[in-house]
């Protein structure tokens, strides 16, 4: 019985690692890829994903449930490489004792009847001893770089020479093989110690790197809030350049940023950091544990809110482009506008929200809605104003570029008024109270991240490349040599024969060289003048 | 920071010139193909077994120079290439040797033509999907030539290098076409010239190889029937593709060259693949997100690594194999086309509006 189940588990084993499986697991691996490319991904485009569901509310939960948004996370992508790997590793393993061990312990002895081979020619008989022929031929190969050369006296009196070159290629193949493990502990260990986070910084402020200062925030499983990098960084300008049509060329933002510096320090805020870099696309900033990487950037009006009591709201406000034109789109939320200073509980519906349009440039005619170029030629704003419950209670005022219109359909939002407003010009609503436009600011947003596996990673698709290099561009060939009593029993009788698996015309016209090259030496006196190599010739 | 229009007109006209001359080569191919000493109405050559010819002549010949069994260099074992050799003294070998110097031609026309443009853009000229399928069918055309100065019996197949050549050209050339422009920030990257250049070279390799398979097949599907027919004797008259193949080499000498030609652009590939992520991970934080583009770079990576594996497989060696290559280079397209022009990703640089 339990005979039969190791049988069984050796039959599956010895079928996992086939190269027959591998085959049908590497088209599995591509085949798996294509929805991946297909549907949109979740940790690529959230958005895209909800506008998937909008517009194929049916099909869309039946595809989630097979992992079609998260293809790359999913358990069945996830069987698929690992298989691959489990077939790859036990590949490797059999490989390492097949091709490795010949590495160190040179080319088999010569076979019994090289004939069968299938390159073989014969020269002689030669009226010449094995031992000396056998020492001939030795330093012709040694000539022509034939240098891993096995000698072996047989019983006959026959001297056989195996030689082989090109054995780096199977070096090469398991160099590529093993390095393909290596990238993915790369990738693992990035997964599971790294973090990331997004963020947005206007002008002149500062952003300090803790979990709770980020918009969004991932993590591996075993990261720790304390292994998140302490540092500030501020900036203080964003520069873009455009050509003609609109079509941006460079983006700069001038930094400062200071290591081991953090929010809670007290007075932190208040000192600048002190290093400057200029952050750019392409040239994050890389600090010791983190990176900071330029991703997008947009404008903030500063929208000043003056309401009943007189209370001044005034903050700038990421607004978020939708097109080339940097037209942009967001709301400012004053949820604690209009509460009268004295008074004791806190007024209802009174709330103040506008909906906004930024247009950059300004085109000559309303509707002021699509920005005709990208920077502060002839800017405006256009505001909806609300009133009434806004759904945030509290705080500070908010960054969400849109407005809850289920709040606005549910009448708990009032839509008051709107208007267009140019820098400097002010709307006075019904109420009394009062917005001025006063100006924008820009804002980048950056992500921050660490990736403890990325060297890993680098170091292992390197490694990868230079082992296929070898193993595709390396020709491993033997070549078997036996000096043996003639057939007529006069003199001596040399066979040559060679094997190779691949590229066999090449082989076949190095063979034929290395034969005349034999029957020259032999057929004549050996003349040393004609060895390339005449010290090694009578030694060893 | 302006672009120069006059050598971006230099660049459009030179490239509109590389069109009409490849396609003056291709026509001297293709009637050199059609009307050469060995035209389709040649009788079926059987192919010998090449082996051994090889050994006899191995053993037969002893010192004389005629290097046995090098097909891939044109000179013995392959039994047709000798023939054609003698048909290149007529107005065959006129319009063969016309064929090749019209595809040296509208090679330069092209490498003009990509020049005039990074000048006139003032960068390297792989910027958009235009500029990238230019090169590729660059590479791909120089591939070819190179290949042919070592195989002879390839020098009368340029017309199946140059159709495909054409028609990508044709392509870029009206649908795809960009005007010479700055590069946007994204690709403002010494990695632009590492990532895009070895794409596009292994790209253009992959082409070749692809038209090598495609060959093959066409050797392969013409060697089987012409067989099958002897055995069976029913006259059952050869179909288009495989009318072609009298004319083409022997299926084994194409065989090994799909495999060499696959064999050198696989390794820029991963290379290309791998500057992409460490390019990735400087301009979008991450070295692979699964964007649209690494993932089919990936399923490609994986098709080719495929046809590798399968080449070392008993009993995939040969037909089955080269499929696999068929499938990549449509991995490859699907890639270029669907994922450049219908997904949306990071890589959106096409150009295209």
């Amino acid at each position: 019985m339990l005979r039969a189940m190791t049988f069984q588990a050796r039959r599956l084993w010895g079928q996992l690692v086939s190269m027959r499986t591998a085959l049908v697991l590497l088209f599995l691996l591509a085949m798996a890829a294509v929805p991946g490319a297909t549907f949109p991904q979740r940790d690529i485009s959230p958005a895209d994903v909800a506008a998937y569901y909008d517009a194929h509310p049916t099909l869309a939960p039946i595809l989630d449930r097979f992992w079609a948004f998260d293809v790359f996370g999913s358990p069945w992508f996830a069987a698929i490489y690992l298989l691959l790997f489990v077939s790859l590793t036990g590949c490797l393993i059999s490989r390492v004792r097949v091709h490795l061990l010949p590495l160190i312990t040179g080319p088999p002895a010569a076979p019994a009847r090289l004939s069968k081979l299938p390159l073989h020619a014969t020269v002689g008989p030669v009226t010449r001893s094995p031992a000396e022929l056998a020492d001939t031929v030795r330093s012709t190969l040694r000539g022509v770089r034939w240098r891993r050369i096995r000698q072996v006296t047989e019983p006959s009196g026959s001297i056989t020479l195996s030689a082989e070159r090109g054995q780096l290629r199977e070096l090469g193949n398991l160099v590529f093989h093993f390095a393909l493990l290596v990238v993915l502990i790369g990738v693992a260990v990035g997964g599971l110690w790294g973090w990331k986070g997004g963020a947005v910084i206007v002008e002149d402020s500062q952003f300090c790197n803790t979990v709770q200062s980020y918009d969004q925030f991932e993590r591996g499983q075993l990261v720790a809030d304390s292994a998140i990098t302490p540092f500030c960084l501020s900036m203080s300008d964003f520069r873009a350049q455009f050509l003609p049509n609109g079509q941006p060329v460079r983006y700069e933002a001038d930094v400062r940023y200071e290591a081991d510096k953090s929010d809670d320090d007290s007075g932190a805020r208040t000192t600048e950091p002190r290093t400057p870099y200029t952050l750019e696309v392409n040239r994050p900033l890389r600090m010791d544990g983190a990176g900071v990487f330029l991703i997008n950037h947009g404008y903030a009006p500063i929208l000043r809110y003056t309401d009943r009591y007189g209370t001044v709201f005034e903050s700038p406000t990421p607004f978020l482009p939708k097109d080339n034109g940097l037209s942009s789109d967001g709301v400012v939320v004053l949820p604690d506008a209009n509460q009268d200073p004295d008074g004791q509980d806190r007024a209802p519906n009174v709330q103040v929200a506008f909906e906004g349009v930024y247009v950059p440039t300004a085109p000559p005619l309303p509707p002021y809605v699509r920005s005709e170029y990208p920077t502060r030629r002839n800017e405006g704003i256009t505001l909806l104003g609300y009133q009434g419950d806004t759904g945030l209670d509290s705080g500070i005022p908010r960054s969400v570029y849109s407005l809850d219109q289920q709040r606005v359909a549910a009448g708990d939002l009032d839509l008051v008024g709107s208007a267009f407003l140019r820098p400097g010009e002010t709307w006075k609503l019904d109420d009394g109270s009062q917005v001025t436009f006063v100006g924008t600011k820009q804002w980048m947003s950056v992500e921050v991240s660490h990736d403890p596996g990325r060297l890993t990673a680098l170091g292992g698709a390197a490694a990868m490349v230079l082992g296929l290099l070898v193993s595709l561009f390396t020709r491993r060939r033997r070549l078997f040599v036996r000096c043996g009593v003639g057939g007529a029993g006069i003199g001596t009788t040399i066979e040559l024969a060679g094997l190779t698996r691949a590229d066999s015309e090449a082989f076949a016209a190095e063979f034929s060289r290395i034969v005349n090259a034999v029957r020259e030496v032999t057929s004549q006196q050996p003349d040393f003048e004609d060895f390339p190599n005449p010290s090694i010739s009578s030694k060893s | 920071m302006p672009t120069n229009e006059s050598l971006a007109d230099l660049s459009n006209s030179l490239l509109l010139w590389a069109i009409v001359v490849y396609a003056l080569a291709m026509t001297c191919y293709a009637i050199e193909y059609a009307f050469g000493a060995q035209g389709a109405v040649a009788a079926v050559v059987r192919r010998p077994d090449t082996r051994t010819v090889r050994q006899s002549a191995l053993v037969g010949a002893g010192g004389d120079d005629a290097v046995p069994g090098d097909v891939e260099s044109g000179s013995a074992a392959d039994p047709e290439s000798q023939p054609r050799d003698e048909s290149s003294v007529g107005w065959i070998g006129v319009l063969r040797r016309a064929a090749i110097a019209a595809t040296v031609l509208g090679a330069l026309c092209q490498v003009g033509s990509l020049i005039a443009r990074g000048a006139a853009a003032d960068r390297v000229p792989w910027g958009n999907m235009y500029e990238f399928i230019c090169v590729v069918c660059l590479v791909g055309v120089v591939s070819w030539l190179v290949a042919c100065v070592t195989r002879r019996q390839l020098r009368h197949l340029g017309v199946f290098v140059l159709l495909p050549v054409v028609l990508l050209l044709g392509l870029a050339g009206t649908v795809l076409y960009a005007d010479a422009a700055p590069l946007v920030p994204a690709l403002n990257s010494v990695w632009l010239r590492i990532h895009v250049s070895a794409a596009a070279i292994s790209s253009g390799i992959f082409l070749f190889g692809f038209v090598c398979g495609v060959l093959y097949l066409i050797r392969h599907g013409y060697d089987t029937r012409t067989s099958n027919a002897r055995i069976s004797s029913g006259a059952r008259p050869l179909s288009f593709p495989f009318t072609l193949g009298p004319r083409l080499p022997a299926a084994d000498s194409l065989e090994r060259l799909t495999f060499r030609v696959h064999a050198l652009a696989f390794p820029l590939w991963t290379f290309a693949v791998i500057a992409g992520a460490i390019w990735a991970e400087a301009a979008w934080t991450r070295y692979w997100g699964w964007d649209p583009k690494e993932t089919w770079a990936f399923i490609s990576w994986v098709v080719y690594a495929a046809y590798l594996h399968a080449r070392a497989t008993s009993g995939w060696r040969g037909k089955r194999a080269v499929y696999i290559v068929l499938l990549g280079w449509a991995t490859m397209m699907v890639n270029l086309f669907v994922i450049n022009l219908v997904q949306t990703g990071l890589h959106s640089y096409a150009g295209v509006s």
